[in-house]
């Protein structure tokens, strides 16, 4: 019986934080609008959040492209596909690999810096000082950040899979020696913009939605201690990462599955 | 002050991140080819088969690009495959011209391709391709071949 | 001035969760325009105090008055409305570390106000002077050591010209010197302002010596003696007099609850 009763009061539990997060996200999404009001602050965070991202995504999408030209060039010329080489790669990293590993990174970097920072505030009691102050702490310091990373998401995204395509030009063209003027013409006649571009901006703003919505509830509900804020930078990046991954799963069904 | 600074590197971050877009949209994709979007007319053309054609395929002529494939539906009394496109306004076509659904290399994505005929008047919006080939489908190729290969091998065997 | 208390606590009970009540059927009035301190041991709920009196809880059952009206912890707008009426000073200060001095004292007139930046940097320069910083305006919170964060933090709470100012743990960690400043600037706010102040301090003697009148409480919310301060200090009662002379035994025991010193050591004789 004891064993069963712990199995209730977990399943409880874990509906509870999950009612407890959808109260969370649909307030902060009520405070959006008053955030918006007053973009500067979106501004200071999209600094702080985008512009201090670029040094890791620039570098991964780099490799990543090299990686990819290597790896696919090895099997395409196996069905003398090789002039594709370049029509693959961007189609992974535009409607996979770009929102996807730009989302995981951002989740590992931005995610646990946003939640150490919000966290670090409340066992500060910097937030109880605001709302003492009569502000409401959700529009003044959560909305801006959640702003910024849906609003940076997608930017990091695009640029990891330009930078991606532009290794994959280098390996492609420099080292294998495929054609230059063919790497692109098929990309360009097999690439769709709404499609494939499209849709992979569609998917970095949702991933983008993820990702900063669990850093700042992580960071909020954390615990005001040492290894409260510890734990909760580890929260942040195994849930945005599971959460991203399962999204992905589905988008990709809803997009791209064959009608 | 520091504001002015932030603003500018986020500014910097935004136009970097628009830049990655365009060239996506742009030199990796096929945007640029869009633009001839403005001014087209439509017709149809019906075929047996349409084999692996999928709507927004582009309608090409001598391999050059003059038109988009809009949609794609099964009329329900002749049972054929209905195939309605969009073709650039400044290209004309004699009303003979024929339609063949061709494959881009060996392995590629299927078109229709644009043959012009001799007529002198020309396809206006709304008419009806009439001369038309369908896809190869390879089932029936094999067919053909094995059916061919067995009334070769059977007269070769009469005795 | 009207003799009705600014504050009033009416017979409130409040605990954070149902397992541990920390305030139980308290009552008590604050003065307006006096010094009032709530002396007490770690855990006797004077924080907790401080938190319903600005509406961040609200009580289980009871009555929280704020000058007349009763406070709702859940009225927003009512929220919104008292407490820009009330400072309050952290106690570490809760400074904003992502801005600089000027900017935190700046920061309740930047977002209550609408007062241009011209007027702003003469009003936050004139609250810093009052607390003696005005030369480190330009500073980083980073820079700042731990009197100054209280002080800087002090002239943040006063940035509106609060009619109460709530001080949690005003003394805690400081150094003589910076006690006396901290003492000093409570007592003068009060005495030029006419702001009610509200002082939660383990720290007898500095609250003595500011302080109108003074409240002792114990664990588990319970209101055990109030007065001037010459009354407490006075008072023959145990409770009272253990904790203003801080004795090491008393009604509070020095000895966590423990079984019979012979049973741990073993020195039973066997019968």
């Amino acid at each position: 019986m004891n064993g069963l009763q712990r199995l209730g009061r977990l399943s409880l539990d874990l509906l509870a934080s999950w009612g407890h997060g959808a109260i969370f996200f649909l307030e902060l999404l009520r405070a959006v609008p008053a955030a918006l009001s007053r973009f500067g602050l979106v501004v200071t965070q999209i600094r702080a959040i985008g512009n201090r991202s670029l040094v890791i995504i620039l570098a991964s999408g780099l490799a990543v492209g090299f990686v990819l030209a290597l790896q696919l060039y090895n099997t395409l010329t196996n069905f003398g596909a090789a002039e594709s080489l370049g029509l693959v790669v961007n189609l992974s990293l535009v409607r996979e690999l770009g929102p996807v590993v730009t989302a995981l990174l951002f989740a590992g970097r931005a995610g646990t810096s946003l939640t150490a920072e919000i966290g670090l505030m409340k066992a500060g009691e910097q937030i109880a000082a605001m709302e003492l102050m009569a502000i409401d702490t959700r529009a003044r310091v959560l909305a801006p950040r959640f702003i910024a990373g849906v609003i940076a998401m997608p930017l990091l995204a695009a640029m990891f899979s330009a930078v991606g395509i532009l290794g994959a030009y280098v390996v492609a063209v420099g080292l294998i020696g495929i054609d230059a003027g063919n790497f692109w013409s098929i990309q360009q006649s097999g690439v769709d913009v709404w499609r494939d571009v499209g849709n992979g901006v569609i998917k970095s703003m949702v991933f983008g939605v993820i990702c900063t919505a669990v850093a700042l509830y992580q960071g909020y509900e954390t615990e005001a201690t040492p290894e409260g804020v510890a734990y909760a930078t580890t929260r942040t990046v195994v849930t945005a990462s599971l959460g991203v991954l399962a999204m992905d799963f589905l988008l990709t069904a809803l997009m791209f599955s064959t009608p | 002050m520091n504001k002015k600074s932030t603003e500018v590197m986020v500014g910097l971050f935004v136009v970097l991140g628009a830049m990655a877009l365009l060239f996506l949209a742009l030199k990796a994709a096929n945007l640029a080819s869009f633009t001839g979007g403005g001014n087209t007319y439509t017709v149809q053309a019906r075929f047996d088969n349409i084999g692996g054609l999928k709507a927004r395929a582009p309608v090409r002529s001598a391999g050059v690009n003059v038109g988009r494939i809009t949609s794609i539906t099964l009329d329900r009394v002749t049972f054929q495959g209905v195939v309605t496109m969009d073709l650039n306004a400044d290209v004309a076509f004699p009303k003979d011209s024929s339609a063949k659904i061709l494959t881009a290399g060996l392995l590629g994505d299927q078109y229709i391709g644009l043959e012009p005929g001799g007529s002198e008047q020309n396809l206006g919006a709304g008419d009806v391709i009439t001369q038309t080939q369908s896809a190869i489908v390879l089932e029936n190729l094999i067919g053909q071949f094995l059916f061919s290969r067995a009334a070769d091998g059977g007269s070769g065997e009469a005795e | 001035m009207s003799d009705a208390p600014f504050i009033e606590i009416d017979r409130v009970t409040f605990g954070y969760d149902s397992r541990r009540t920390i305030l139980n059927d308290i009552s008590l009035t604050f003065a307006r325009g006096k010094v009032t301190a709530v002396l007490g041991s770690s855990g006797c709920g004077k924080t907790t105090l401080l938190r319903l009196i600005g509406g961040v809880h609200a009580a289980n059952s009871g009555r929280v008055v704020f000058d007349g009206e009763l406070v709702d912890a859940r009225d927003k707008a009512q929220l919104f409305r008292l407490r820009r009426r009330l400072g309050m000073l952290f106690q570490f200060g809760a400074l904003f570390t992502d801005l600089s001095v000027f900017d935190n004292v700046a920061f309740p007139l930047r977002e209550m106000t609408d007062l241009p930046e011209v007027l702003i940097r003469d009003i936050v320069l004139m609250k810093l002077n009052a607390v003696g910083l005005r030369g480190a305006a330009g500073l980083r919170i980073s820079e700042v050591s731990g009197g100054m964060a209280r002080r800087i933090a002090l002239a943040r709470a006063i940035a509106l010209d609060p009619e109460l100012i709530m001080y949690d743990e005003p003394f805690a960690g400081l150094d003589l010197v910076s006690m006396g400043v901290a003492a000093k600037l409570i007592r003068t706010l009060t005495d030029v302002t006419g702001a009610t102040a509200l002082l939660i301090s383990h720290d007898v003697p500095q609250c003595m010596a500011i302080s109108d009148w003074v409240v002792l409480m114990a664990n588990g919310g319970r209101l055990v003696a109030q007065g001037t301060p010459a009354e407490l200090m006075a008072s023959e009662d145990a409770e009272v007099r253990q904790f203003v002379r801080g004795e090491p035994d008393g009604p509070i025991k020095f000895h966590y609850p423990a079984p019979p010193v012979a049973q741990d050591f073993g020195l039973e004789r066997s019968a």
